[in-house]
């Protein structure tokens, strides 16, 4: 019914039935895209167009992940390393998106997702130096990657200005905005969310819902809808579920939802997954999960899932996977190395890059500290002997 | 009763316990303050002896948690909430300074907002970033938010007691470096410790040091090393609120000693030292026998883990500031 005049608010037609005007979230909950299954069983038909060469790619980044994953725990453990957030469990929701994403393509990454960083092209040496707090490894403009959104959802509102801009441009390029199940909780997300509608903006937004946000389960506390993926319903874009733990249909879901975002209609995409490690190296999820639940997820673990493909399809051979292993630990110790020598300007870095010149206040304070360290050795004798918190 | 029984977080704790236990229109809630006891501990036990309706985990939604200790106040609770680092407080200063803070005004006094912020802040634990700014200045600027700083375990649970009892919302800033840092004895029991009220930690005659949180313990520090190489009578002052802020209390210290050494975590210009320095020559400007100076956290982010010790202001610049200063040197 047109009423005659445009309207600024599509009315529908009139209705008696409450119920009939009443819009609720599904009842069951809408199903998983997944090709393999949790036993490794798929039809070889149904999946993505990938050669030899690429599915042994997606493993050795499956592969990377759990190794950085691995490693970077041990080296917090021992000092070497900053607080860390372990992806472990999430291997193929972190590998099939980003491994689905053009080369054009920018990530906004938000900390859970080392090797889409590395897919990227961030040198594994500046993902470490990032982990130990040093600012320089922010600088990735040339491998497409922003800094990790560590303050939940604040990306969002920058990655769909930044889609925007792409979508005016020449480029075929889409921003990419991974964050986790909590990020839709807040004002940046959901503001974004829309925006991002109103825009056309080609902005994916990438959810990993690993069922946690710290302690809090995605569905004890964290939102009374059912999923990430309905959400997008309320501002009017659309949103794919897919099984996290299968690399595959990851991948396949991402590369479709990716030529829709960049035909200016934004997406969600929520990978269902479960983090097996604590939230960072500073969490106890003894203190909020059972084992029971934790063992359950170890059980249906993506690595070994894609693994049984591989081998069904004749692709992965006897011992090959030991010599990915060892020559992934070799990139590992010589990022490592080339962390561990990495040499800081110094007291410089506190004042460059607040502005483009360093205004004279600027210059006065960054002079007078210059000289009180020279003069007061002591000064550096508190800080390398400081308990760190 | 046992002496030195408690840390600053063990205080926060038991504070919040005692508080709960005495006013069940108490409620504490915000991300992982449940079952995961918060993040620092701070709120460990609670949901096991209040039960999860006043002990409630919250969606990730720093914005709802501030604006609804607005409205549940409004509707007859005394909400404590939790922003989990200081670095989340930015979202919702929309609400503190727009809503909280102008409640009661707005309303000619017919609504007012009886809540707690509380958030750990500063930096020095290695933590990620956005997780150790120190903007305390920005928030002490709002007309109608209080600011509380507490520097001990002892003032901290009486701090937190007047604050959750105040008829206006109070921002509860807690210095993490220090959650572990020491203990001292914290009563059993309730008892508070007035807003507004600052604190003379040392008496002295030569010069005033005038601090808070995060940076008593370090000046407390530099002191002991000034006293310790000359002969130097330092007189310190731990404001604890800065808003309301306690003006009588340093005025007079500083007609006593004639000399102020101001010393706080957050960027220097605009911090909360100019409001103290400024308050010095209004009302003790023919006291003062040198300039004052300012130890402070430089004009530039606080960096992440790798910088952070260059930034935050140490024992030693602290004694040296102090040094400044009593040496009658102007300039900066």
């Amino acid at each position: 019914m047109s009423h005659g005049i445009e309207q600024p608010v599509p009315l529908g037609e009139g209705n008696s039935s409450i119920a009939a005007c009443t819009i609720s979230q599904p009842d069951e909950t809408p199903p998983r895209y997944q090709l393999v299954n949790e036993d490794g069983e798929y039809d070889p038909d149904s999946l993505p167009d990938l050669d030899d060469e690429e599915l042994l790619d997606l493993f050795e980044w499956m592969l990377l992940q759990e190794i950085v994953d691995e490693r970077m725990v041990t080296l917090q453990r021992r000092g070497e390393m900053g607080t860390y957030a372990s992806g472990r469990g999430q291997e193929a929701s972190i590998v099939g998106s980003s491994y689905a994403l053009r080369e054009e393509d920018w990530l906004f990454p938000y900390g859970r997702e080392a090797a889409a960083m590395l897919i990227q092209g961030m040198p594994l040496r500046d993902l470490m130096l990032y982990w130990r707090g040093v600012e320089d490894a922010n600088m990735q403009k040339a491998h497409r990657v922003f800094p990790p959104a560590i303050a939940i959802g604040t990306h969002i509102p920058v990655g769909v200005g930044y889609a925007w801009g792409l979508g005016l441009g020449e480029e075929d390029a889409i921003a990419a905005l991974f964050h986790g199940d909590g990020h839709p909780s807040t004002g940046e997300f959901q503001s974004g969310a829309n925006f991002a509608g109103v825009m056309n903006a080609p902005a994916l937004f990438y959810c990993q819902n690993n069922g946690y946000s710290i302690s809090v389960p995605f569905d004890e506390g964290q939102t009374a809808a059912q999923t990430v993926a309905q959400k997008g319903m309320a501002w009017g874009i659309d949103g794919i579920r897919v099984d996290g733990n299968d690399v595959l249909a990851v991948y396949d879901a991402v590369s479709q939802a990716r030529e829709h975002v960049a035909d200016g209609n934004p997406t969600i995409v929520e990978s269902v997954t479960y983090r097996l490690e604590a939230h960072t190296t500073n969490d106890d999820p003894s203190r909020y999960r059972e084992a029971d639940e934790v063992d359950w997820w170890e059980e249906r673990e993506p690595i070994s899932r894609f693994r049984t493909v591989l081998e069904s399809e004749g692709i992965l051979a006897d011992g090959d996977e030991d010599a990915m292993r060892q020559e992934l630990n070799q990139q590992f110790d010589e990022a490592k190395e080339a962390a561990d020598g990495y040499e800081s300007r110094g007291i410089e870095e506190l004042f460059t890059y607040v502005y483009d010149e360093l205004p004279p206040e600027l210059e006065r304070q960054l002079g007078e500290f210059e000289r009180f360290l020279e003069g007061h050795p002591e000064a550096h004798d508190y800080i390398d002997h400081r308990p760190k918190g | 009763m046992t002496d030195a029984n408690r840390t600053l977080v063990e205080a926060v704790n038991d504070g919040l316990h005692t508080a709960m236990a005495a006013d069940e229109r108490v409620i504490v809630y915000g991300e992982d303050v449940g079952d995961n006891g918060g993040v620092f501990r701070a709120t460990d036990g609670l949901i096991e002896a209040f039960g999860d309706e006043r002990v409630v985990d919250t969606p990730i939604a720093e914005i709802s948690i501030v604006g609804s200790a607005v409205g549940l106040s409004m509707a007859g609770f005394r909400p404590v909430a939790e922003i989990q680092f200081s670095g989340f407080i930015p979202p919702v200063f929309n609400q503190l300074v727009s809503m909280a803070s102008r409640i009661r005004w707005r309303t000619r006094g017919e609504h007012n907002a009886p809540m707690v912020v509380r958030a750990p802040y500063g930096g020095g634990v290695r933590a990620l970033e956005h997780h150790s700014e120190s903007l305390e200045s920005a928030y002490a600027h709002v007309p109608g938010l209080q600011v509380v700083i507490p520097g001990t375990p002892y003032d901290t649970k009486g701090l937190l007691q007047s604050a959750i009892d105040d008829p206006d919302p109070v921002l509860f800033l807690e210095p993490k470096l220090h959650y572990r840092a020491g203990r001292q004895e914290v009563p059993d029991g309730q008892y508070s410790v007035p807003l507004g009220d600052a604190a003379v930690r040392r008496k002295g005659t030569d010069v005033t040091v005038i601090s808070w949180g995060s940076m008593m313990p370090p000046t407390m520090e530099a002191v002991d090393s000034l006293e310790d190489r000359r002969d130097v009578d330092v007189e310190v002052i731990d404001v604890r609120t800065l808003s309301p802020l306690d003006r009588e209390t340093i005025v007079e210290s500083i007609k006593k000693t004639g000399k102020a050494t101001v010393v706080h975590e957050g960027p220097k210009s605009g911090g909360f030292a100019a409001e103290l320095v400024a308050t010095l020559n209004e009302r003790a400007l023919m006291y003062l026998e040198a300039p004052i100076h300012r130890v402070t956290g430089f004009d530039v982010p606080i960096p992440m883990l790798g910088m952070e010790d260059y930034y935050l202001p140490n024992p030693p610049r602290i004694a040296a500031g102090i040094e400044r200063t009593l040496a009658g040197e102007g300039g900066v």
